[in-house]
């Protein structure tokens, strides 16, 4: 299987806080990762530095073969200008805790405004796969609806669905359903389900446990900017070998 | 409560004196106000006829406010061209106000000291001194260089050069009201581009937009719908400010005004002339500032709110008896 995304020894800090301290993590094509752990212990930082929201201060870290940031010439290393960062992001789709939706744009437009205006998609093409992906998260009436006219859990489906839209080859899950109403997780964590079933590659940011029990192929503990343990789902979640994955297990579980 | 929880008994309502008391008051002021506004006062003439050998005299009165003078002087050649380069000024200022107050709102939030710097004093300088002196001083630029020239800096290249006659009274006015503005307008965009969350730029950048496609196309139709509002206040605002461009002796609306009143007297008439002018020109823009704040609302609101027609026609059918208990969204 090929790698899609390699850490090794990634570091970062705020000011003089370390948030990451030397994260290690291999994900393969195809694989669902979730990664765990109390609040403050990095993992959204983490996500971030993945499509370059957050700037990593060393270590390497690299989505498909390519250094996250920088292009490595002649033994040199090279910040990546604006344009090359643009472009490596339209590859990587990401879902953030809070939606982010357009608040200014209808739903079919949130979906439609990458395609044309990054990918330059003609609009006819944009809208045809906008609706394809509406209908694949169950939303295919509201394309006309501003998002803040939908409830929190629709709002999700429709972010992820405008993450598809950009035809990435990676998606990054950044808390997702955290701030559903918890009758509201269960739909979104349906369609996160059917597209780990159809391939795409995902690392998640979750405290679902019960998600990642069932679809991670491995799972992630990281704790104060370290990974404590990983492995299996059913190895981490079920039989945890140190003390603050079980506190923490405790706590959430 | 309904009376029939009272079991029949009659209820008394609390009476608010004050109130009663306030509301008399109100209405002796307002009967005095409409009273001397249609008042007449003598001219101090009088008109003598002999009829059948009597001689009877009358004594003349005129409107104290010079209603005739208004009415002679409203709708006159000489106001309404006055009218169209107060509308003029207005346009112009308010669109070097809006450009150039974006794109210093849009430095001083760079990163880039150097350009967040110069945008600050910018708008410290031309908010901290009165647009009138700044009218003034672009009204006598000659005076500091008496050739404008554009070249290169610091080479010997002039690419175009003018003696600064260039800079007519209506220039200078334009120059003043528009560099003013551009101060207040920044601030203004400013607070709107700040008023949108990070989130949202987050998003779109995820997208691979770059920064400025999300500036473009993400944040700054968000920042409207806060930017809308306080810029229709600015331009109501210039439409009325523009009239301190007759100081330099520009024939807009007030400046035309004051030409005729130096000629004729009617010193009144023709400031009343004036004032109802602006009067309607602001309540035109007033309507207009509705309409648009309702187009940037757009996703911002569940519902939008009913225009003043929609309204209208929405309580004609309740009276008609068409929809019963319809909801109506403020």
């Amino acid at each position: 299987m090929t790698t899609m995304v390699e850490a090794r020894g990634v570091t970062k800090s705020y000011g003089s806080v370390p948030v990451l301290r030397g994260v290690d993590l291999t994900v393969s094509q195809g694989e669902v990762t979730c990664l765990i752990g109390p609040s403050g212990s990095g993992k959204s930082t983490f996500l971030r530095c993945i499509n370059h929201l957050e700037k990593h201060d060393a270590g390497e870290l690299l989505v498909e073969g390519h250094l996250v940031g920088y292009q490595l010439h002649n033994g040199k290393l090279y910040e990546s200008s604006d344009k090359q960062i643009c472009a490596a992001r339209a590859n990587i789709g990401m879902v953030f805790q809070r939606f982010n939706l357009f608040q200014h744009l209808t739903v079919l437009e949130n979906l439609t405004i990458g395609q044309m205006k990054v990918k330059g998609v003609k609009e006819d093409d944009a809208k045809k796969r906008a609706r394809v992906l509406l209908a694949r998260v169950g939303l295919e009436s509201r394309e006309k609806n501003y998002p803040a006219q939908l409830s929190g859990g629709q709002q999700q489906r429709v972010a992820i669905a405008r993450a598809l839209a950009m035809e990435p080859r990676l998606m990054l899950f950044d808390e997702p359903t955290s701030a559903l109403d918890p009758e509201l997780v269960g739909e979104v964590l349906d369609v996160m389900r059917d597209l780990a079933t159809s391939g795409m590659t995902m690392i998640v940011v979750t405290h679902e446990m019960g998600f990642a029990r069932e679809v991670a192929n491995t799972v992630y503990f990281l704790d104060q900017g370290v990974i404590e343990e990983s492995g299996p789902p059913a190895d981490v979640l079920g039989s945890p070998r140190s003390g603050r994955l079980r506190s923490f297990l405790s706590k959430v579980l | 409560m309904s009376k029939e929880e009272h079991s029949g008994l009659e209820v008394v309502p609390v009476r608010h004196v004050g109130r009663w008391a306030g509301a008399v008051v109100v209405l002796i002021a307002i009967a005095m106000v409409i009273h001397t506004l249609f008042s007449r006062i003598p001219t101090g003439l009088s008109v003598c006829v002999t009829t059948a050998g009597k001689h009877v005299c009358h004594a003349t009165t005129k409107w104290r406010f010079q209603w005739n003078v208004v009415g002679q002087w409203l709708f006159s050649s000489e106001v309404l061209h006055g009218i169209l380069l107060t509308l003029e000024l207005t346009a112009a200022a308010m669109a070097i106000g809006i450009v150039l107050g974006v794109i210093i709102a849009i430095l001083r939030l760079s990163g880039n000291r150097l350009l967040s710097g110069p945008a600050w004093v910018y708008t410290w300088f031309f908010r901290g001194t009165p647009v009138y002196v700044q009218i003034f001083f672009w009204f006598e630029v000659g005076l500091l260089y008496p050739r404008l020239t554009l070249g290169l800096p610091f080479l010997p290249v002039t690419f175009v050069s003018a003696p600064s006659t260039v800079i007519t009274g209506i220039i200078a006015a334009i120059l003043g009201l528009g560099l003013n503005e551009a101060a207040y307008m920044a601030e203004i965009a400013r607070a709107g581009i700040i008023s949108v969350d990070e989130g949202q730029v987050e998003a779109a950048t995820s997208l691979g937009m770059t920064k400025r496609q999300a500036l473009r196309l993400v944040v700054l139709p968000q920042a409207m719908r806060v930017i809308v509002p306080p810029t229709g206040n600015e331009v109501i605002s210039m439409l009325k400010t523009t009239s301190l461009a007759a100081s330099i002796g520009v024939l807009e609306l007030f400046g035309r005004a004051q030409n005729i009143y130096a000629s004729n007297y009617q010193i009144i008439g023709l400031i009343i002339t004036a004032s109802l002018w602006y009067l309607f020109l602001t309540t035109v823009l007033s309507i207009g500032q509705f309409y648009l704040e309702r187009r940037f609302a757009r996703g911002a609101l569940r519902t939008q709110p009913m225009t003043p027609i929609q309204r209208l026609r929405h309580d004609l059918k309740i009276v008609r008896g068409y929809t019963r208990h319809a909801p109506v969204t403020r």
